[in-house]
C-alpha cells in the first residue's frame, strides 16, 4: 500500500471512532507526537509529586496526612501508567527518564511554582487538578488506545483529588482570619498559573488542526480553559474567596466568564526553565535517580543469581 | 553493570471470585516476586482485586493487525454457531 | 499505676511507634529508587497512618481527658513520646530504611500476632486488622533484605553497615517494665520475652539468606519507655507539628 492510502485508511478508522493500537500502522508524525505527549504527561505526574510531597511531613492532622499521601502516591501511579502507555510505542522508560533528567523533555509549567503554605495543597487539588481533569477527560476520548485507557483509569482515580483540595480550601475559608487569609493568598498565587497550564492560546499553538483530526488533541486549549474558568469562579465565590482577576466578569450573552489578559511571557519563560522552582524540581528528580541506581542494580544482580541457580538445578 | 528501569511485566487482575483475569496494565520489576508485589501496590490501591497474574511482557505473543482478516473474518460466515440461527416453534421450552 | 494508666501508656507506645515510622517512610514520597518502589513504600506509610489513628484515638478514650488522636499526635512534646528509638532514626540510604523497617516489621509481626488475642476487644480488633497489613510489609521488606544483602558488592556493604548501625536500638523492643508486666498479667498484652525468641529466630534466618553477618555490637541504646529519645525526634516533631501548633484550636 502506498503511504497516502495508508494515511487515508488510518484517518478513516479514527473518524469512525476506532482506537489505534500499538501494532497498527500509524504515520510517523502521529507516533512522535504521542510519545512526546505521553512522556511529557508522565513527567508532569512524577515531577508533580514534589510540590505536594513537600507538605506531607507537615500536614496539620492525621486525616490530612493520609489523604495527601494517598493523593501524591496516585500521581506516581499515574506517571507509571503513562510511561507504560508510551512504552507501547517502542520507547523505553529508561530513555524517557533520561530525557527528563537531561532537561531535554518538558513537563507541565505549573509544578515549577513553590508550595509555600498548607493552603497551597488545597489550591493545587482544587485548581491544578481541576484544570488537569478538564484536559484529561477530553484526552480519554483520544484515538490512541493505550493512552485513552490510561486516561480513563486516571480520571476515575483523580476525582477525589479535586474534591479534597476544595475541601481544604473550604475549611480554611471558614476558619480563623489567618486561615482565610492563607487560603486567599494561595488562590492569588495559583490562579494564573492554573489558567495558563492549559496551554497557549489557539492562535499561538502550532499543528492543532492535524492533531485534532487525528484525535490526539481533542479540544482547543482555549475551549478547555473557558470551561475550567466557568466552573471554578462560582466555586470560589461559594466559599467567599476572590479570583485575582479584576477584569473577570460574567457575560450574560454568551453564558461564559471573560477573563483579563494572561501573561504569556511568564508562561513561556517558565517553560524555558526560568520558573522559581525549575532547577530545584529537576535536581530532586536527578538526585532520586542517582541515589536509586545501586538499589536497582542490586535487584537485577540478585535476580540474575537466582536465575542462574535455577538453570544449574 | 548498566542501570535500567527493570523489565516490563503485564498485570492481569481478577476483580472478584469466578470471573476471568483482566489486563490491568504493566509494571517494571527485576523478577517475578517483585513483579507480583509491584502489581499489588500499583493496581490494587482501591481494592480492585483478589488475585493477580504477572507475565513478562516479552513472553506474550500477539497476533498482528495484518492477521485480522485471515484470523477472524472466516468465522463471520458461520452463523450456525449461534443459537439465534435456529427457529424453534413457540411453546417449546428449555431449548 | 492502675490498669487504665498502664493501658494508656501502652497504647501510646504502639501508636507513637506507628506514627513516627510512618512519618519517616512518608519522607521518601517522590524520592524513591524507582517509581514502583515509591508507590510500595507509600502504601506501607499509609497503613501506619491508619494504624496510628486507631491506636491514638483509643488511647485518648482510655485516658478519658477528652484528647483525640490529633491532640495526642500534634500537641505532645519530645519527652512525652513513647515510640521506639529505632522508628525515629533518619532514613539514610535505602539499605538503612529497609533494614530499619525489616527489624521493626518483624517485631511488629510477632507483637501484633500476640495482640490479636488481647482480652481488650478494641486492641484485639485493631491488631487483627493491622496484622494483615504487617504481614505484607514484612514480605516486602524481607524480599528487599535479600536483594540488597545478596545483590551487588556495594549493596551488600551498605546493608551490612545499616544493620550494624541499627542493631543497638533493637534491644529495647523487648524490655518489660511495670506497664508490660501488668498488661501481660491481665491478658491484654503478650509477653515480650517470648516475642524476642521468635524475632531473633526470624532475623537470623533472613540475615543468613541475605548473606549478612549478625552484628556484634554489644552496646544497647534504650530510653523510649521513659521518653528519652535520640536527638532526631525533636526535629521530626518540629516539622510534623508546626502547622497544627501555629494555629491553636484551628480546624483543618
Amino acid at each position: 500500500m502506498d503511504e497516502q492510502k495508508q494515511i487515508d485508511a488510518f484517518e478513516a478508522k479514527i473518524a469512525a471512532g476506532v482506537k489505534i493500537e500499538p501494532k497498527d500502522w500509524m504515520p510517523e508524525a502521529y507516533r512522535k507526537q504521542l510519545v512526546r505527549m505521553m512522556s511529557q504527561h508522565a513527567h508532569s505526574e512524577i515531577v508533580g509529586m514534589l510540590p505536594e510531597g513537600n507538605w506531607i511531613t507537615r500536614a496539620p492532622n492525621l486525616r490530612r496526612k493520609a489523604i495527601l499521601l494517598a493523593k501524591v502516591q496516585d500521581e506516581g501511579g499515574h506517571g507509571l501508567y503513562l510511561y507504560s502507555a508510551a512504552e507501547t510505542l517502542g520507547v523505553d522508560r529508561t530513555e524517557l527518564l533520561e530525557q527528563l533528567h537531561t532537561g531535554k523533555a518538558k513537563y507541565s509549567s505549573i509544578f515549577n511554582y513553590p508550595t509555600l503554605t498548607w493552603a497551597d495543597i488545597g489550591a493545587i487539588g482544587w485548581l491544578v487538578d481541576g484544570a488537569a481533569i478538564m484536559n484529561q477527560t477530553a484526552l480519554a476520548r483520544g484515538s490512541y488506545g493505550p493512552y485513552s485507557r490510561a486516561m480513563v483509569r486516571i480520571c476515575k482515580e483523580e476525582s477525589f483529588h479535586n474534591r479534597q483540595g476544595y475541601e481544604i480550601m473550604m475549611q480554611l475559608a471558614q476558619g480563623t482570619p489567618e486561615q482565610k487569609a492563607m487560603a486567599q493568598d494561595a488562590l492569588d498565587r495559583w490562579w494564573w498559573p492554573a489558567v495558563m497550564m492549559l496551554g497557549p492560546s489557539d492562535d499561538q499553538s502550532p499543528n492543532s488542526e492535524q492533531l485534532m483530526r487525528w484525535k490526539v488533541k481533542m479540544e482547543s486549549n482555549d475551549a478547555i480553559r473557558e470551561r475550567f474558568i466557568d466552573r471554578t469562579v462560582p466555586q470560589a465565590e461559594f466559599i467567599g474567596l476572590k479570583v485575582p482577576d479584576k477584569d473577570m466578569k460574567f457575560d450574560e450573552k454568551t453564558g461564559h466568564y471573560t477573563h483579563g489578559k494572561i501573561n504569556w511571557d511568564e508562561f513561556f519563560d517558565v517553560i524555558k526553565g526560568n520558573g522559581p522552582c525549575n532547577a530545584k524540581r529537576l535536581k530532586d528528580r536527578v538526585d532520586a535517580d542517582k541515589k536509586g541506581k545501586w538499589v536497582r542494580e542490586a535487584a537485577v544482580a540478585y535476580a540474575t543469581k537466582r536465575a542462574k541457580e535455577k538453570e544449574v538445578a | 553493570m548498566s542501570d535500567t528501569q527493570w523489565p516490563v511485566w503485564e498485570v492481569f487482575i481478577q476483580a472478584s471470585p469466578g470471573i476471568s483475569h483482566k489486563h490491568a496494565g504493566s509494571v517494571h520489576a527485576p523478577d517475578a516476586e517483585m513483579a507480583l508485589q509491584n502489581a499489588r501496590d500499583v493496581y490494587s490501591r482501591r481494592s480492585e482485586g483478589m488475585n493477580i497474574w504477572v507475565v513478562p511482557a516479552n513472553a506474550i505473543t500477539a497476533s498482528s493487525p495484518e492477521d485480522q482478516g485471515s484470523f477472524f473474518e472466516p468465522s463471520n460466515d458461520k452463523p450456525y454457531r449461534h443459537p439465534t440461527f435456529y427457529k424453534i416453534p413457540e411453546g417449546v421450552k428449555y431449548l | 499505676m492502675n490498669l487504665q494508666e498502664a493501658k494508656f501508656e501502652y497504647l501510646l507506645r504502639l501508636g507513637d511507634s506507628s506514627l513516627i515510622i510512618g512519618h519517616r517512610l512518608s519522607e521518601w514520597c517522590g524520592h524513591g529508587p524507582i517509581l514502583e518502589e515509591d508507590l510500595a513504600i507509600i502504601n506501607i506509610a499509609l497503613d501506619f497512618v491508619g494504624n496510628t489513628t486507631e491506636l491514638l484515638k483509643y488511647a485518648g478514650q482510655v485516658e478519658g481527658k477528652g484528647r483525640d488522636e490529633d491532640e495526642l499526635a500534634y500537641m505532645r512534646d519530645e519527652r512525652e513520646f513513647r515510640n521506639l528509638l529505632i522508628t525515629e532514626q533518619p532514613n539514610g540510604d535505602y539499605a538503612y530504611t529497609i533494614a530499619r523497617q525489616f527489624l521493626f516489621d518483624t517485631y511488629m509481626f510477632f507483637l501484633y500476632e500476640g495482640l490479636k488475642s488481647s482480652k481488650d476487644e478494641t486492641i484485639a480488633a485493631i491488631a487483627a486488622k493491622s496484622h494483615k497489613e504487617i504481614t505484607y510489609h514484612l514480605r516486602h521488606t524481607t524480599e528487599w533484605m535479600y536483594r540488597l544483602g545478596d545483590g551487588t558488592e556495594e549493596s551488600h556493604e551498605r546493608m551490612q553497615n545499616a544493620v550494624n548501625d541499627l542493631w543497638m536500638f533493637t534491644a529495647e523492643m523487648f524490655d518489660m517494665d511495670a506497664v508490660d508486666t501488668l498488661l501481660v498479667k491481665e491478658g491484654i498484652a503478650p509477653d515480650l520475652n517470648k516475642i524476642k525468641v521468635d524475632w531473633e529466630t526470624r532475623v537470623k534466618e533472613v540475615f543468613a539468606d541475605a548473606t549478612l553477618q549478625m552484628p556484634t555490637t554489644t552496646f544497647k541504646q534504650k530510653g523510649s519507655r521513659e521518653g528519652k529519645h535520640s536527638e532526631h525526634l525533636g526535629f521530626l516533631l518540629a516539622e510534623m507539628q508546626y502547622v497544627h501548633r501555629a494555629h491553636p484550636g484551628a480546624k483543618w
